[in-house]
């Protein structure tokens, strides 16, 4: 199958089949990171740009190393929001980096949209990295591509996302995600932390963690941001902790062969407890981190035409 | 030179008139509307009258947009009085008022009379300033409204911003109704609304947009009709988009209160789910709200509860527009759309064309106590003609405005003003 799209904005755009294409791909790239050399030269000549507007390591360390394993030349440029509101447009800066024949540019930005934007622009493919609260494609592929390694398959299963699903995009693409492939997605969080009408997106809708992840199969958390508290979404980190921390107790509600999944980064004992985190039994935290490099090696290498 | 224009349908809300007749401008004024005027005048004053057929056409009192932002002083990047004036025109507006919200605020004498002043030299169309109800817009201190009333000003509003504080809008009203000024009042609780880029409901979901509630408009009116019933004063509702607001405003008309209301194309005609391709142009506050908003719009608009159509043109340049929609300016450039848009509702059949021409002339000219709005003998000589036929398309770049934002661009059209004349002179001919 040749990949089609140009770029990869959101998981609201894809197929399944895109979607199954991609997770296969990734799948036969994780070899190539266990080697001792890690390095293949499949985007020799080809470079690729990071182009993040928001503090990130974990992603923008993942797309730089995916790059760098496929022999592409990676650039990272880091730029704070508020030079661009005073300072140069995203719009002329995307044009400058398009002058300079990058083949992809990776971006990560605060404001939804912005990756849209320069993908109306520029002939260059755009992969989103995290655009606000909307979507993050590329963690999205690397939680379905756990969850399928884990699980072996994603239809039919339940998975809870619990936490701040109103400011996160890994939710809203998870939930894209997750659904197309067959999973029940059920969400839990705080009322304040429920965006409007979210149930139209197709999923349960919890405001207590328990009847989440009862009988779950999956449970994932999201990171909780902890300057929401001054906005009074939450009245308290000591109050959310007592009654949305995944612990020892409340996982028992959940299936046997539960998996515990996380975004990163963890506030440990906030959103799962420090024992849950790191009980290989369960959690698959850094699965998800190891399958991210394979999952943006994959969407490199189909976006510059490596399967055709 | 006298003007006669014949051959069309005369449609004149404030006399009830709806006829086929001929009407006779002379110095600037409407001098006569009767059936075949033509036929007599001619030899009456022989070389004196020039007669434009308009056969297929309908004449009516000049449109007057009361909510329009000009821009000028201060963002003459994004509109002057000339520019604008000349997108009203070739709108088929023949009077706009103009927000206060230039650089520096029309929050006293000098800026009122400066506008004034900019008009008289470079206007096509009559222009009426609104002056701020609060120094600087900045919801502390009253302006000197007397003063401003006597450089000129029209009513009275701090639109872009709401007044917050409950008990200076209570003092506003009282002493403007004591000048008999009207008060216009940008309904927005500002915490409620929250930095809110657009409409909250499963768009803004989706999207992962900042959500504005319906209820950050609708607290507001509630709080502005309960003043104007306590302290037996009028408030006139700016753009009014949600549903709930219209519900208020309605009943608080069934209670005899003096409220009136307006609301802008862009309510009537567009929702929420135009966002999804993250288009600036899109981007208004308020903002574009759902379809039952949209149906409860039309709605007021056919019961009388909202008087008014007014597009809050809000003209703005690329650099406002072309960046994220996070930091992307809010409005639409709509003077010259905003008739085609409106004519619509005649065919859907939620006005009838004598009520569509009285909330875009005789409405507004009552609410800011013009003396326009009508086709009387002896009443300016402000004239729209509009061709209901004729097709078009939306282009931004034909724009006079300075403003090329429309989400409006490409769309297809029936009707618009062919010509338009301001004291009894042709200032726009478009046919």
């Amino acid at each position: 199958m040749k990949f089609e799209k140009k770029d990869i904005l959101g998981i609201k755009e894809l197929t399944v089949d895109e979607i199954n294409l991609i997770l296969e791909t990734a799948e036969s790239f994780l070899e190539i990171s266990t080697r001792e050399i890690k390095k293949v030269p499949t985007m020799r000549g080809k470079s690729v740009i990071n182009l993040f507007y928001e503090a990130s390591t974990r992603t923008r360390t993942s797309f730089e190393i995916a790059g760098k394993r496929l022999s592409a030349d990676t650039i990272n440029i880091s730029a704070s929001t508020s030079s661009v509101v005073k300072g140069e447009t995203l719009i002329d800066t995307a044009r400058n980096l398009e002058a300079m024949n990058p083949d992809v540019i990776v971006i990560r930005h605060s404001a939804a949209g912005a990756p849209h934007m320069l993908a109306k622009l520029l002939r260059q493919s755009i992969i989103n990295a995290g655009d606000g609260a909307h979507e993050h494609p590329t963690q999205a592929l690397l939680d379905m591509m756990t969850i399928k390694e884990k699980k072996g398959r994603i239809a039919g299963l339940k998975v809870a996302i619990v936490g701040d699903i109103m400011h996160s995009r890994v939710a809203r693409s998870n939930i894209y995600g997750l659904s197309k492939m067959g999973a029940k997605v059920v969400l839990a969080g705080p009322a304040t932390m429920l965006p409007r009408n979210i149930e139209q997106m197709g999923v349960v809708v919890h405001t207590n963690l328990e009847d989440a992840i009862i009988d779950a199969d999956v449970v994932m958390m999201l990171r909780i941001q902890l300057e929401r508290q001054n906005q009074s979404i939450f009245p308290s980190l000591r109050e959310y902790s007592q009654h949305y921390c995944l612990n020892r107790t409340n996982i028992q509600l959940a299936k046997k062969d539960v998996i515990v999944m996380h975004p990163g980064p963890i506030n440990r004992g906030v959103e799962i407890s420090p024992d849950i985190a790191d009980d290989p039994s369960c959690s698959v935290i850094l699965d998800q981190v190891n399958n991210g490099v394979a999952v943006r090696m994959a969407l490199l290498y189909l976006l510059t035409g490596g399967n055709e | 030179m006298k003007l006669l224009l014949t051959g069309a349908r005369v449609i004149d809300p404030s006399q009830k008139m709806d006829v086929a007749a001929d009407v006779l401008l002379e110095n600037g004024k409407i001098a006569g509307i009767a059936p075949e005027l033509v036929k007599t005048i001619n030899s009456k004053y022989p070389g004196k009258v020039k007669a434009i057929d308009l056969s297929g056409m309908i004449v009516v009192p000049g449109l007057i947009d009361m909510h329009t932002h000009l821009r000028e002083p201060g963002f003459e990047y994004k509109e002057t009085i000339a520019s604008g004036s000349a997108a009203a025109v070739a709108g088929g507006f023949t009077s706009v008022a103009c927000m206060p919200n230039s650089s520096p605020i029309n929050d006293n004498r000098s800026i009122t009379e400066f506008i004034k002043r900019k008009a008289a030299q470079a206007a096509l169309t009559n222009i009426y300033p609104i002056g701020a109800i609060s120094k600087d817009s900045a919801g502390s201190q009253l302006t000197e409204f007397w003063d401003l009333k006597e450089a000129g000003i029209v009513a009275l509003s701090d639109d872009g911003k709401p007044v917050m504080d409950a008990a200076l809008m209570r003092r506003a009203l009282e002493y403007a109704f004591s000048l008999g000024l009207p008060v216009i009042s940008h309904c927005e609780d500002i915490n409620l609304f929250g930095g809110g880029l657009m409409n909250e409901g499963y768009y803004s979901t989706i999207l992962g947009l900042r959500g504005v509630p319906s209820i950050a408009e609708e607290a507001m009116v509630a709080r502005d009709i309960l003043i104007a019933e306590f302290t037996k004063t009028s408030v006139h509702v700016a753009h009014v988009s949600t549903a709930g607001s219209v519900r208020l405003i309605r009943e608080a008309k069934k209670r005899g209160l003096q409220v009136t209301a307006e609301t802008a194309p862009h309510y009537f005609t567009l929702t929420d789910e135009s966002l999804q391709s993250y288009d600036t142009n899109f981007k208004v506050n308020p903002p574009l709200r759902g379809i039952d908003d949209l149906t409860a719009i039309k709605e007021g608009l056919a019961d009388g509860t909202l008087d008014a159509i007014a597009c809050d043109h809000a003209p703005h340049g690329r650099t406002d527009k072309e960046v994220e929609f996070e930091y992307a300016a809010c409005g639409i450039s709509g003077l010259e759309t905003s008739l085609g848009l409106s004519l619509q509702l005649i065919r859907d059949g939620v006005l009838s064309w004598p009520e569509l021409i009285a909330k875009m002339s005789t409405n507004p000219a009552r609410i800011l106590n013009l003396p326009k709005g009508t086709l009387k003998a002896g009443a300016d000589g402000d004239i729209t003609v509009i061709d209901p036929q004729i097709q078009w398309t939306v282009d931004v770049k034909a724009f006079r405005s300075r403003g090329k934002n429309s989400p409006f661009h490409g769309r297809e059209m029936q009707g618009r003003a062919v010509l338009t004349i301001v004291g009894g002179e042709i200032k726009y001919d478009g046919r």
